[in-house]
């Protein structure tokens, strides 16, 4: 379903992914680790579409269409849906205006006409209380002044209402506290579907516990250096890094 | 004052002949005084201070005629277009043709609010154009407010132009609230096309505990719009204003605010949209004269294609006015490359146990956060709308008035929507 060929990839000058190539079928959670610097975030923003990045070469095809042909937020009707590491901030833009837009984006680019206030009010609510998110945070301002756990559970709100083909989870677990970690994760689990893949970008084994994979990829400098079973991510917990860094370099 | 008419500028010239035209043989004293203050010190150029960034000797080629009052059938014109327009906000509304108020174009105000020929007389204040408004402008009205008055409804001001030549527009206004009233005006300019020359001065008078809020929206397209305020607060009075530019080839707001009682609170809030090669200049001057005055001031700016915005700002404290508390903040988006906002935040302080801050940002939109929305799929232009309408509205919002904000989102959104 999704499918990178060859990505290389630079940021000023500095060679980021380096030839990479991934599979990820449908129904599958694939489960990528890798140290800090190896480029896993970088994948993740340049699956997203995000500015600023310099592709050498390789293309990314979701359902057989160049990802990288596509603007951002064509990507995101087709289906991506990045849940950033560090979700951004906006004043001013209240969460609910937010939601709405974007919802109603994906209904616009489906033919389909705007929600009416009250569906719309229902399926917030609905998603909000298996996120156990209360309605005074989505008064708020667009992750103005929230904590990161419910940063987090906002970017899975968000997953939940707008129903992605593939999810990509940035490091989803940092910053969160282990129930934090647990609603985050029931809420990701819920969404499992056979029609639907999920990318999840981690350093640490631990968000594993909570969201089993069915692939473990290890990342290092770039590109995928080695892939296995749920059984890997245990031996990288066991043994860290250094093998893969040093058979990358 | 006739030595140095040989260097004066066009406009300038004009401006004189003007005012001997105006006032017959025998001038009233304030305003020979007053036209003397302007002719002392001429048409700003940068190198008057409070104008460095709007030259205004070299913006004005010429002083348009000055509009005379309007006829019967001019009033009979401007009643079919109010009847035919939507008002900006609801409540009662003044009328002002031509810089006049036309009683019977206006409605019936509030109990304990009545209207006046001839404006108050204001606090003289150093600057040139407004001592040219007390000059030239019709006597003007003013609207008084009754001690022990409280209501929240805004009264409309609305500033009509009429005409379609080019003319100057001068009007006068003065709104006083007794001791203890409470009340919120609107005023709004509407009509007014390119060739029209706008003078407009507002005078503030707020007694003992009064509090006003007071809003103003610029729409409309004049070629020139100069606006002075002058409000003097007295002890515990509470004035919270905001000014709207969505328009005008050059618009310049000019508030001098003086605290003269202790205790006073005022906020002064603003939003300035540019776009095409349209300038804008607001000028600040806010006086803490006595102790415990609570100031804050908060402006943004957006700025497109080749549009100059600029703001200036300077809070005094003199030395009685100890435990002054003072905040200053302007903020400018810029969305072109060509666009320019010019800052000058300023303190001048004069006590020693006082708290004043100032600051002034100018940026683009944030990449981060247009990324941020287009990743859940909302398009470009739709996000980029969306921040900058936030980033406007936060301004609005400081009005604290849900009608009023609405009125004001709904410019913001209009001029938001007229970029392509």
């Amino acid at each position: 379903m999704l499918e990178i060929r060859n990505l290389s990839v630079s940021v000023q000058d500095k060679l980021i992914l380096d030839g990479l190539s991934l599979n990820v079928n449908a129904g599958e959670v694939a489960a990528i680790m890798g140290p800090n610097g190896s480029g896993k975030s970088t994948l993740a923003y340049i699956i997203a579409g995000k500015p600023g990045y310099e592709v050498a070469s390789g293309e990314i095809f979701l359902d057989g269409e160049n990802l990288l042909e596509l603007e951002p937020n064509e990507r995101a009707l087709r289906g991506v849906f990045l849940a950033f590491q560090y979700p951004t901030e906006i004043p001013g833009v209240g969460a609910m205006t937010f939601l709405k837009a974007a919802l109603n984006a994906q209904r616009r680019a489906r033919g389909e006409s705007d929600l009416t206030t009250p569906e719309f009010m229902r399926r917030v609510r609905e998603a909000a209380q298996a996120l156990k998110i209360d309605q005074e945070m989505l008064r708020r301002p667009l992750n103005v002044g929230f904590s990161g756990g419910e940063k987090k559970r906002f970017e899975v709100l968000q997953m939940a209402l707008l129903a992605p083909r593939v999810g990509i989870l940035d490091e989803t677990d940092s910053g969160l506290d282990i129930d934090a970690l647990r609603i985050v994760a029931d809420g990701v689990n819920a969404l499992r579907d056979p029609d639907r893949a999920f990318l999840v970008i981690t350093h640490y084994q631990r968000l594993l516990d909570h969201i089993k994979p069915d692939v473990v990829h290890v990342m290092a400098k770039g590109r995928i250096v080695a892939t296995g079973g749920p059984e890997l991510a245990l031996a990288l917990e066991r043994d860290g890094y250094r093998d893969y860094a040093e058979e990358a370099a | 004052m006739n030595a140095h008419v040989a260097n004066r500028s066009t406009a300038e010239k004009t401006l004189f002949r003007q005012f001997a035209e105006s006032q017959g043989p025998e001038p009233s004293p304030a305003r020979a005084s007053a036209f003397a203050r302007f002719a002392e010190a001429g048409l700003p150029t940068r190198r008057l201070e409070a104008w460095h960034y709007t030259d205004l000797r070299a913006a004005m080629a010429d002083a348009a005629p000055i509009l005379a009052a309007p006829s019967p059938v001019e009033i009979e014109a401007a009643r079919l277009r109010l009847a035919s327009r939507e008002r900006f906000a609801p409540g009662a509304q003044v009328v002002l043709v031509g810089g006049r108020y036309i009683g019977e174009l206006s409605d019936r105000l509030p109990v304990g609010v009545s209207v006046t020929e001839g404006a108050l007389a204001a606090d003289p204040v150093d600057d040139p154009l407004a001592a040219l408004n007390e000059a030239l402008s019709p006597p003007g009205c003013t609207i008084s407010v009754a001690r022990g008055t409280d209501f929240s409804e805004p009264i409309t001001i609305l500033h009509l132009a009429h005409g379609s030549s080019a003319c100057s527009v001068y009007s006068r206004l003065a709104i006083a609230l007794d001791a203890g009233a409470r009340a919120s005006f609107v005023e709004t300019f509407e009509g007014a096309h390119a060739f029209v020359q706008r003078h407009a001065a507002t005078i503030m008078k707020l007694a003992k505990g009064a509090k006003a809020r007071h809003v103003v929206a610029v729409g409309d397209q004049p070629g020139l719009h100069i606006e002075t305020q002058i409000c003097d607060l007295a002890e515990s009075a509470e004035l919270g204003a905001f000014g709207l530019v969505s328009g005008g080839d050059l618009a310049r707001r000019q508030i001098f605010v003086r605290m003269n009682g202790e205790d006073a609170k005022v906020s002064l809030t603003g939003l300035a949209l540019l776009d095409g090669d349209r300038r804008a200049d607001t000028t600040l001057q806010v006086v803490h004269a006595a102790p415990r005055g609570t100031s804050r001031e908060f402006y943004r700016s957006i700025v497109d294609d080749d549009a100059v915005g600029v703001f200036q700002g300077k809070i005094i404290v003199e030395r009685a006015a100890q435990k002054t508390d003072g905040a200053m903040k302007s903020q400018a988006v810029l969305l072109s490359p060509r666009a320019q906002m010019n800052e000058k935040p300023e303190l001048e302080i004069f006590a020693d146990d006082v708290v004043c801050g100032h600051g002034a940002t100018v940026a683009s939109l944030d990449p981060e956060q247009v990324f941020y929305l287009r990743s859940r799929g909302v398009p470009e232009r739709e996000a980029k709308a969306m921040l900058l309408e936030a980033f406007g509205g936060e301004s609005i919002d400081r009005i604290e008035d849900a009608v009023l904000a609405v009125a004001l989102r709904a410019r913001l959104s209009a001029w938001l929507g007229l970029r392509t």
